[in-house]
């Protein structure tokens, strides 16, 4: 049996209102809201974030390998699954992928990732979605997108739903597509590229994966299937091959907008919050051809708890009506530099010798005195950490490694700077107390400063600290956010 | 003015294992340093009153304090180009004659690997269009170029006497377990090398180097409270230059007026009448081949203009009258920028008190030491007289 053992989900906590683009630019206004990544948040972060809600109770160490799926990652070279490994501390052994190129490309890395159990290659896989797709300022597309990510691990142990089978179609088309340079959509006139690709590809996949398992039309619970960025089409599709409006599950067209190649994943895990055992769900994704599968719910499904998965996320939101910042945080215009210092050049042998330390915030416990102790702060070419010297006793070499991810944690001081060089100023910057010992300093974020108050209990977030231009270095880190909820 | 000489001793010191240090940060390479030369002064690190580390990338005093967690001392960080470690030693030794502090430490290091840069840098921003073509090796270069013309050497005899240099010093670094770069060159793969600024080719030039070098000083009298071999400080000189060489009129280029004034002031105070005849070794700056050549006119080891004798002779060899860079130099040893100074300092220090590693490397009878360093254009030279008896 290899199917699911988790999932988890991640949507931006800020949310925009299409009503805020129609009166930015006219032409026909669209229902509904649509969310917004932050300025700190690209799909490497939102796969993190999805990851890290699946994986919540699970050993990272038994995990035997890490696909990231995506359209928009920010390297062209540089493997993204890496960041977040390394991040879970996953061993080295394992099989870290990036995937990307299609829309489907979730659904595709799902269908490798079960090869690679079924084959006995490895016995779990975490794959995990995220994308920033845009659409180019005053059009359509701009509003229909949404920013979000999804993750699922896949295995041969305490499945929660297997995947029973799959049929696959290839189509060669560019009905949308971005090329290398390509910061938003392009694409054909939007019937054809409607009725030849999505609209002829998807009931294909669907109905050869049905003919193949001799399924119909009611036997699923559940129909799983990605919409288009013309929404409506997505109706069609149930139409056109007979399921009921009761199973077809919602694309969330109205709160959250299409989320390209994490739509699909993320519309499963929403639908796996309310599956039952003996569920049957069809889960198909569309992108240059289709993937259709079948899956099986089994009990175990009730043992998953704690996920905040989707419905958690849409309930938790604030609304972002302000396009200007929309532009800022998307980076869409070229803006003013503050006339502050350029931010320290990034030094990749620091980066990558302090690798765990960033990524996973390890620190360090002192055996003699049982300090729990983060880093010093790096010098300029990152010449602090990690700790040899105990801060509180001076003992010297007698350390035990120590984990400050997952740790509570309380705002010991902040400052909302409006100096520092923000995207979104201000700047707000958070000292935190560990619950258990320890002390750092995290950016704040997806908060609004006058909630900010000493004392209050923080999650640390994974983001994007910020992107070295010189370099073209992305560098990831974490920042403290209030408890989302 | 007074002269510092057998006012302070160094009683212990500490030098880190020196090369590409990938995997080991600014605080390794200051902890490894730091806590020998706490072993070998036989002191806690609490003992410690006052501190001086010297580095060009980082700045501030707490570049110290935080690794070493050294405990709300006064620390400064210095900087005066390649001559940055000698600068940190030499206020280290002011603080102990002038009674202000009893114990202080004087670390240089530099995680040049860290930067990313290959090469040398330059030290200061420079200007976008005045210096906008300066490197380093650049404008040692222009000695070169300035030497063989002035003392009649074709460009072939000139590289030949240049590489002899660098052959000295691979052999001596060969021999010591903490340097860079411990492989032996041959003389026709010092000529034939790639050229990286002529007439300076791969190894006429030293290697971009991590590396650490601490001393701990005390006055002269209470050192032998520490040790039985302390080694005494006999004189310090530091001169600085009024001009970027390349647009100060009339100067000639084979030598530099500020590098002979800076080993004047140390000669004077150490009371040294023949710098050839009583010194026992010296660590000179040999940033490039060239370098060392006019030091050794300049520091007195060499007449004007005939060092070429002297370097065609192996004077300066292990087995030869007068060992320069017995541990290899910039050149072998490497050049982490902060640390040189003291890095040299620590070669002396273990020569002079017969604890060379190996008894290969070992100079017999050694007396006094000389090191030098010489920063920037070269702009700022420093020299540093010890010795291990007192008077």
């Amino acid at each position: 049996m290899v199917g699911i053992t988790s999932y988890g989900a991640y949507i931006p906590f800020h949310r925009m209102e299409r009503d805020a683009f129609y009166k930015e630019w006219g032409g026909i206004p669209m229902p509904g809201e649509r969310s917004v990544a932050n300025f700190d948040e690209d799909s490497v972060t939102m796969a993190m974030e999805s990851a890290i809600d699946c994986m919540k109770g699970i050993d990272a160490k038994k995990v035997d390998g890490l696909f990231f799926a995506t359209t928009t990652s920010p390297y062209k070279e540089k493997l993204c699954a890496s960041i977040m490994a390394t991040a879970f501390d996953m061993r080295r052994d394992i099989r870290t992928m990036d995937l990307t190129g299609t829309l489907r490309v979730g659904t595709t890395a799902i269908a490798a990732a079960i090869d690679a159990i079924k084959a006995g290659s490895a016995k779990s896989i975490l794959v995990t979605t995220g994308e920033t797709r845009m659409g180019a300022p005053a059009g359509d597309f701009e509003q229909s997108v949404g920013d979000g990510g999804a993750a699922l691990l896949l295995g041969d142990n305490k499945v929660i739903a297997t995947i029973e089978g799959s049929y696959s179609v290839s189509d060669e088309f560019s009905g949308m597509w971005r090329a290398d340079g390509d910061a938003f959509i392009r694409a054909w006139e939007d019937r054809m590229v409607y009725d030849q690709g999505y609209s002829a590809n998807l009931p294909e996949a669907i109905s050869g994966l049905m003919k193949k398992y001799n399924l119909s039309p009611g036997d699923f619970a559940k129909v799983v299937y990605d919409a288009p960025l013309d929404v409506r089409r997505h109706a069609r599709v149930a139409g056109a091959l007979k399921f009921d409006a009761a199973q077809v599950q919602d694309p969330m067209f109205m709160n959250v907008g299409n989320t390209g190649s994490a739509l699909a994943m993320m519309m499963l895990v929403a639908a796996l919050e309310e599956a039952n055992p003996g569920d049957k769900i069809l889960f198909a994704s569309y992108g240059n051809g289709a993937d259709a599968f079948y899956l099986q719910v089994t009990p175990e499904i009730k043992k998953i708890k704690d996920r905040r998965g989707i419905k958690y996320h849409l309930d938790t939101k604030k609304t972002l009506n302000n396009y200007g910042t929309y532009l800022r945080w998307r980076k869409i215009l070229t803006l003013e530099r503050a006339r502050r210092p350029e931010q320290a050049a990034t030094s990749i042998v620091a980066l990558w010798r302090d690798r765990r330390i960033i990524l996973g915030l390890w620190g360090m416990k002192c055996k003699v005195c049982g300090t729990p102790q983060y880093t010093a702060t790096p010098g300029i070419m990152g010449g602090g950490p990690p700790i040899r010297i105990c801060v509180n006793c001076q003992a010297k070499d007698q350390f035990e490694d120590y984990c400050f991810l997952g740790k509570k944690a309380k705002i010991f001081s902040f400052t909302h700077d409006n100096l520092a060089d923000s995207p979104d100023p201000p700047a707000t910057v958070t000292v935190v107390d560990f619950e258990g010992g320890g002390r750092a300093a995290f950016d704040m974020t997806d908060r609004d400063p006058e909630d900010v108050k000493v004392g209050m209990p923080v999650e640390l977030t994974f983001r994007k600290l910020y992107h070295d231009p010189a370099r073209g270095i992305h560098n990831y880190y974490w920042k403290t956010r209030p408890i989302r909820g | 003015m007074e002269s510092i000489k057998d006012k302070v001793a160094i009683v212990g010191m500490g030098c880190c294992k020196f090369g590409e240090l990938w995997d080991k940060g600014a605080n390794d390479i200051i902890i490894e340093a730091a806590y020998e030369a706490y072993e070998d002064a036989g002191i806690e690190p609490k003992d410690i009153q006052a501190a001086w580390v010297g580095t060009l990338n980082e700045t501030a005093g707490v570049t110290l304090s935080e690794p070493l967690k050294l405990n709300r001392i006064p620390v400064t960080r210095v900087e005066n180009y390649c001559a940055t470690g000698h600068e940190a030693l030499r206020n280290a030794c002011f603080a102990v004659a002038c009674g202000m502090y009893d114990i202080v430490l004087a670390l240089g290091f530099e995680k040049l690997k860290d930067t990313g840069v290959g090469g040398l840098p330059v030290g200061r921003g420079m200007h976008p269009v005045l210096e906008s073509r300066r490197t380093a090796p650049g404008t040692f270069a222009f000695i070169a170029t300035r030497y063989f013309y002035t003392y009649g050497l074709s460009p072939e005899e000139g590289k030949r006497t240049i590489a002899k240099i660098s052959v000295k010093s691979h052999h001596n670094g060969s021999l010591h377990p903490k340097a860079h770069f411990r492989r032996e060159v041959t003389l026709e793969q010092v000529i034939n090398a790639p050229h990286i600024v002529w007439p300076l080719g791969l190894f006429d030039c030293c290697p971009t180097t991590d590396g650490a070098a601490c001393a701990i000083l005390v006055r002269a009298e209470d050192a032998r409270r520490f040790r039985e071999d302390p080694i005494y400080i006999k004189g310090i000189g530091l001169s600085t230059n009024q001009s970027l060489p390349h647009f100060e009129p009339g100067i000639d280029w084979t030598g530099f007026e500020m590098n002979r004034e800076a080993a004047r002031q140390a000669y004077e105070q150490a009371g040294i009448k023949d710098p050839r005849k009583e010194i026992s070794l010296a660590e000179v700056h040999d940033c490039f081949s060239i370098t060392e050549l006019i030091n050794y006119e300049d520091l007195g080891f060499s007449p004007k203009g005939r060092a070429k004798e002297d370097i065609d002779a192996g004077t300066f060899t292990l087995e030869g009258d007068l060992p320069i860079q017995p541990d290899g130099g910039l050149k072998s040893f490497g050049h982490p920028i902060g640390a040189s100074g003291v890095r040299m300092t620590y070669e002396c220090y273990k020569q002079l008190q017969g604890k060379a590693e190996l008894p290969q490397r070992q100079l017999k009878n050694a007396r006094l030491a000389l090191s030098h360093t010489l920063g920037g254009p070269p702009q700022v030279a420093c020299v540093f007289i010890t010795g291990n008896s007192l008077g």
